[in-house]
């Protein structure tokens, strides 16, 4: 009897047999791969339960512990609820590329070495660039591209901090550091760049509102959430996190406030959360770290159901912008409901989840004493509110008539937003359960009278301030430029104009660069052209006379 | 007897939920519960950790500075980095 299965095993097993598969059974993959992959998570002792060799190390393919454990549960549970909504409407190859996706999620999870992580780590970057092209749009296939560029780019350079560290120190084991040299600064920017921090934020923006309506819930999950995971096993206490988590947590407020498209101000709302986790990271406390993970684990299900509802706004009408939508509540009440819950649940109102996890965080920051984070934390709160909180639900279900009266959700969507909606509020409610599987004891009470009191007064003059500011947020047929537009603007402009020799100067480096290439193009079509010296066939008898030549002057010189 | 028929309300064949009297009394219940987040706090003492916090209806004032902050903040970005959708496109 096997006591255990490899996790993420299961999931790419699930990956492989989805296109294998029609109808019921296909179905059945769809949610039986995650169900049985969340038992297996469960089944896993603590420690290091499975190695293997490679290259002239011994890498640990599973190392569970209580942190790893509950990113990878919420991973699990992801995949099934994602699987849920997906799987009469996605088409087979995203829901396997889904799968595939979750199975680089757990994997990371689990790893018990630089080397094992990076390896899922790929396979991540590689099936989640998949689920983007699945928009099947000439944008989508432009986004995935430059989704995959920055993601192979990051992991290359990770590689190069993982092989800093593997040389100079002779260890491959995944274990907390800080960023003080070369080596340990490259795997940090390489997991910063999935966790979508400074300067390259703007991949996210970019990448997920370009997936399929379907799609998008998948790559809300995964990708940045076990970037946090890495920051908790290999940084935690890592001053810098503070500060960049702070940046993230108001770009992604004020981007998002800028925004038009219901996507991609969830998107921008990504960062924001994700901001909240990393800053908390790098406060480093037992609160804090717990804070972290609490809010990765509500945040993956808050999330979620944000872009389902906007999922099922686009696959029912095909808009995606705030200025095409509004009045939506009529005839979508599910939806609008479920979108509401969950924007409660990101603005950590009472008896939601984002409540009793978020106030985990800002209570780190008391807890050190660091009262400018704190303040600062509680005005992003006041922000996610403004942004996310009222900002996505008010434009696309309430604003204005539309005229549209698309239908609700379909059957399995409902089922995936209303189990999502109920987990949000149960955790908020009952949060004591959740904290007890925690990496560190919590005691925490997070509905202290005075502690509600102080959240009320905040959101709901965040809301006030929001409707009085109304007309200063009607949306506009705009997009915002980000650092993006460095390499998708002015770096094409610098080498069309050095190219078209716009000038002297690109004038004397193209006619110098060409030069020297017709030069080299010369010498080597001279050499190695059709009737070159490396190119001209040779009698047998001539190359054995020249290998004997030169086997005999190397004897000689040997034995002198 | 001819009776002129009185023209209807445009608003009463819209939901419930948007027409004017409804919003009107939402804006009222807002206010009133606005009121009382801020007047709880006589009975309900919040707990400061750095100072300011404890002040009366400290978090009312901060959460609505902080929004009006963070628009005027993005209103002032947007002169900058704000372009035509199509801008990529094109």
């Amino acid at each position: 009897m096997i006591d255990w299965l490899p996790p993420g095993l299961i999931l790419l097993a699930g990956a492989v047999l989805v296109p294998l598969t029609r109808g019921w059974l296909r179905t059945a993959v769809v949610l039986g791969a995650p169900l049985v992959t969340l038992w297996a998570i469960w089944q896993l002792p603590d420690g290091v339960s499975l190695t293997a060799p490679f290259l002239k190390y011994e890498i640990e393919l599973i190392e569970a512990s209580a942190v790893r454990r509950l990113f990878a549960t919420i991973f699990a549970i992801m995949s099934f609820v994602g699987g849920l909504y997906a799987f009469r409407q996605a088409r087979s190859y995203e829901l396997a590329a889904a799968l595939a996706y979750a199975a680089g999620a757990v994997g990371v999870c689990f790893a018990g070495d630089l080397i094992t992580l990076f390896l899922f780590w790929e396979l991540m970057a590689i099936f989640s660039t998949v689920i983007v092209w699945c928009g099947g749009t000439e944008r989508s296939r432009a986004a995935g591209i430059r989704y995959a560029i920055m993601h192979l780019l990051g992991g290359v350079i990770l590689k190069v901090g993982i092989e800093g560290v593997v040389i100079h120190t002779g260890s491959i084991q995944l274990q907390p550091m800080l960023a003080t040299n070369f080596d340990t600064w490259m795997i940090l920017i390489g997991i910063l760049i999935n966790a979508a921090a400074p300067p390259i934020s703007a991949w996210l923006a970019d990448a997920y509102p370009e997936s399929s309506p379907t799609g998008s819930v998948f790559l809300s999950a995964f990708t940045t959430k076990t970037a946090v995971l890495a920051l908790i096993l290999l940084f935690p206490g890592e001053p810098v996190l503070v500060g960049v988590g702070l940046y993230m947590i108001f770009y992604g407020i004020i981007y998002a406030l800028l925004e038009n498209d219901a996507r991609r101000i969830l998107a921008y709302s990504i960062v924001n959360q994700v901001g909240f986790m990393v800053c908390a990271v790098g406060i480093g406390t037992q609160t804090a770290l717990n804070g972290a993970a609490a809010h990765a684990f509500a945040h993956i299900i808050y999330k979620a159901l944000l872009f389902m509802s906007a999922g099922v706004v686009i696959y029912r009408t095909g808009l995606s912008k705030c200025s095409d939508l509004g009045g939506l509540f009529r005839t979508m009440p599910i939806t609008t409901v479920c979108g509401i819950i969950g924007a409660l649940a990101i603005s950590s109102f009472p008896l939601t989840s984002g409540f009793t996890t978020k106030t985990l965080i800002s209570e780190a920051a008391i807890g050190e004493s660091l009262a400018l984070v704190y303040f600062l934390l509680t005005a992003a709160s006041a922000g996610v509110f403004l942004h996310a909180g009222i900002k996505f639900p008010w434009f696309v279900f309430f604003q204005k008539d539309s005229g549209l009266r698309p239908k609700d959700a379909p059957w399995n969507m409902t089922a995936a937003m209303l189990l999502f909606a109920t987990l949000c509020i149960l955790m908020g409610v009952f949060p004591q359960p959740f904290y007890a599987l925690l990496p560190y004891p919590v005691d925490f009470d997070a509905y202290q009278p005075a502690k509600i009191l102080f959240y009320l007064q905040l959101l709901l003059f965040s809301g006030l301030a929001f409707f009085l500011l109304l007309p200063w947020m009607q949306r506009t047929l705009t997009i915002s430029l980000d650092t993006d537009w460095l390499w998708r603007v002015l770096f094409l402009r610098v080498a069309a104009w050095i190219l078209q020799g716009g000038s002297t100067a690109g004038q004397v480096l193209v006619s110098a660069v060409g030069d020297r290439l017709a030069a080299l193009q010369q010498w080597t079509g001279r050499h190695w052209g059709r009737d070159g010296v490396f190119a001209r066939s040779w009698p047998i008898g001539t190359t054995a006379l020249w290998i004997a030549i030169l086997l005999s002057t190397y004897v000689l010189i040997y034995y002198r | 007897m001819n009776q002129t028929p009185t023209p209807p309300d445009r608003h009463d064949n819209d939901h419930w939920l948007v027409r004017p009297a409804t919003i009107r009394k939402l804006w009222i219940g807002l206010g009133i519960v606005l009121a009382l987040t801020v007047l709880a706090q006589a009975l309900v003492p919040i707990k400061g950790y750095f100072g300011a916090d404890d002040w009366f209806g400290f978090a009312a004032l901060f959460g609505f500075g902080s929004c009006v902050a963070m628009v005027v903040i993005a209103k002032l970005l947007g002169v900058v980095v704000k372009r035509d959708e199509r801008y990529y496109d094109d």
